[in-house]
């Protein structure tokens, strides 16, 4: 008996250590690709730098950090609002039999690829911004419209979970006190869902800013500083996929380094989400 | 054999035609873009190394052999009045210059410039016929294949893209640089300029079996395959005035 748990201890430490060992393993390749041409350029130079021409040896991805923040950010404006809203209708407000409906179809939502998001969003999308707001349709908006979509599934589903976790006890005491069902949301439900809503809307800022497919579809690409949501614009992910099909030498190593900078983001907004929460906690 | 991936769809085709010509013949195509192509060649990882443009430095030390011709085409949507732009009319609209279709041809409306990604072989190829030593404009639109540029040309009545010939259809139109149309004879006779050869590269003395595929390549056979898939076989070019890109 005591034999056979120890074995299995040390099976699933063995399992548990080989995700950790393959993260490691990320961490260590692309950084070891990655950074000679940092250090040779100055990283300074590099994230701060307004230019990518590899052609001509000019590797700035300060376009891209911008492009990847309004993207997501738009992606946020769009899809934390109605997320928000939906968890609160499935959670609070619906009767049980549609809740489950509309729960089952915000999964299916999940479960779409990425690819047909980007497709239908440059069938759809694009010639319609062309056509009422201008420019060239494939844009900020365009992205952030189709990412804003993409992580509602997400939103919905970690905001329906806090709101379920919170007391029954918590709504039945503001009732008592002659409170409305909205006036319960707002005051008791939301505050106290506070951190959990937060860690929603970073979990899927962290989808938004890795999604990489669809964003190529309709985003344009453009190696420019965008000055207006109508503009096409190219973010950290999309530099790394559209050019690492050719790239060699020090544009390889420059596509690396751009990963270096996107995991660093990452790490930073997932560090954000743990301390916020915590935070919110105490 | 590995490299461009401009060549790889038609090399796959050819490759596939091959073996099951030839018994016991194993051809193995990989992408990666002509350097690649041509470094593996040169290092012996692959024995045929494929390229859309001409050997440069110390590629020279492989021997190539051209299989046949790829137009690009400058496109733009069907609706669009402009039929013809000069080599520098293209430059200006590429480097951002020119950003209305009233300071080149047709009526006052944005241009919305759609171009490659850095690395590929077309985008190789236009830089270095159209553009020279100026830059392609960073607010230019990029896509990562012919595929993806045509279908925005074909939406889009501001856009002007460029695409293989062989990929050219009806959602978009081929406009003349230079007042010549691209076309089998125009590329034959030198007078369209945009024009790439795809290379089959080897080291000097190439294993047997790497030079019966090139020569395959070059039979009457292989040749219409191409011609078939767009592309300009070599014997339309050699009895033409000239080399092309020469």
């Amino acid at each position: 008996m005591r034999r056979s748990e120890t074995l299995v201890q040390w099976s699933l430490a063995l399992v548990a250590l080989f995700a950790i060992a393959a993260l490691a393993l990320i961490i260590i390749f692309i950084f070891k690709e990655g950074s000679p041409i940092i250090a040779r350029l100055g990283i300074v130079e590099f994230i701060m730098g307004t230019k990518w021409s590899p052609s001509r040896g000019t590797f700035g991805i300060l376009p891209m950090i911008l492009g990847s923040f309004w993207v997501t950010l738009s992606a946020l404006v769009i899809g934390v609002p109605i997320g928000l809203a939906s968890a609160i209708f499935l959670a609070e407000m619906a009767p049980s039999g549609t809740s489950r409906i509309l729960k089952f179809a915000i999964q299916l939502l999940a479960g779409i690829p990425s690819v047909v998001f980007g497709f239908i969003g440059l069938v759809i999308l694009v010639p319609l911004i062309r056509q009422w707001l201008g420019g060239p349709g494939f844009s900020v908006l365009a992205a952030g419209i189709v990412l804003g979509i993409m992580i509602l599934p997400t939103i919905v589903s970690v905001c329906y979970d806090v709101f379920k976790a919170v007391p029954q006890a918590y709504r039945e005491g503001m009732i008592a006190l002659g409170a409305t069902r909205w006036q319960t949301i707002r005051m008791v439900v939301l505050p106290a869902a506070r951190p959990g809503i937060i860690a929603a809307i970073i979990l899927g800022m962290g989808r938004a800013v890795g999604e990489t497919m669809a964003v190529i579809m309709v985003a344009g690409n453009a190696t420019k500083i965008p000055v207006s949501l109508l503009e096409p614009v190219r973010t950290l992910t999309s530099n790394i996929a559209l050019e690492m099909g050719y790239a060699v030498g020090e544009h390889r190593e420059a596509l690396f380094a751009t990963g270096i900078v996107l995991f660093i983001i990452i790490a930073i907004l997932n560090t954000l989400a743990r301390v916020v929460a915590r935070v919110e906690k105490v | 054999m590995a490299g461009s991936t401009s060549v790889q769809p038609f090399a796959e085709l050819l490759a596939d035609e091959y073996m099951d010509e030839a018994e016991n013949m194993i051809i193995n195509v990989q992408g990666g873009g002509s350097s690649a192509g041509a470094r593996s060649a040169l290092s012996g990882v692959a024995e045929i190394g494929m390229l859309s443009r001409k050997l440069q430095g110390d590629e020279k030390a492989l021997i190539p052999t051209t299989i046949a011709y790829d137009a690009i085409a400058v496109v733009v949507h069907p609706s669009n009045p402009c039929q013809d732009l000069g080599i520098e009319e293209i430059r200006d609209i590429f480097a951002g210059n020119a950003t209305d279709w009233s300071e080149v041809q047709g009526e006052a409306r944005k241009i919305h410039p759609v171009a490659r990604e850095e690395g590929s072989g077309t985008r190789g190829a236009f830089d270095e016929i159209i553009m020279g030593e100026v830059e392609v404009s960073p607010g230019a639109i990029v896509q990562d294949s012919n595929g993806a540029v045509r279908e925005i040309v074909a939406g889009d009545p501001s856009a002007i893209g460029y695409i293989s010939l062989g990929l050219v259809d009806k959602r978009v139109k081929a406009i003349a640089v230079q007042g010549v149309f691209p076309s089998i004879d125009t590329v034959a006779d030198n007078t369209y300029k945009l024009v790439r050869p795809m290379i089959l590269a080897t080291r000097e003395n190439p294993v047997k079996e790497a030079d019966s595929f090139i020569s395959f390549c070059l039979s009457e056979k292989a040749q219409s395959m191409l011609a078939q898939e767009g592309l300009i076989p070599v014997a339309a070019v050699q009895s033409g005035k000239a080399q092309p890109g020469e």
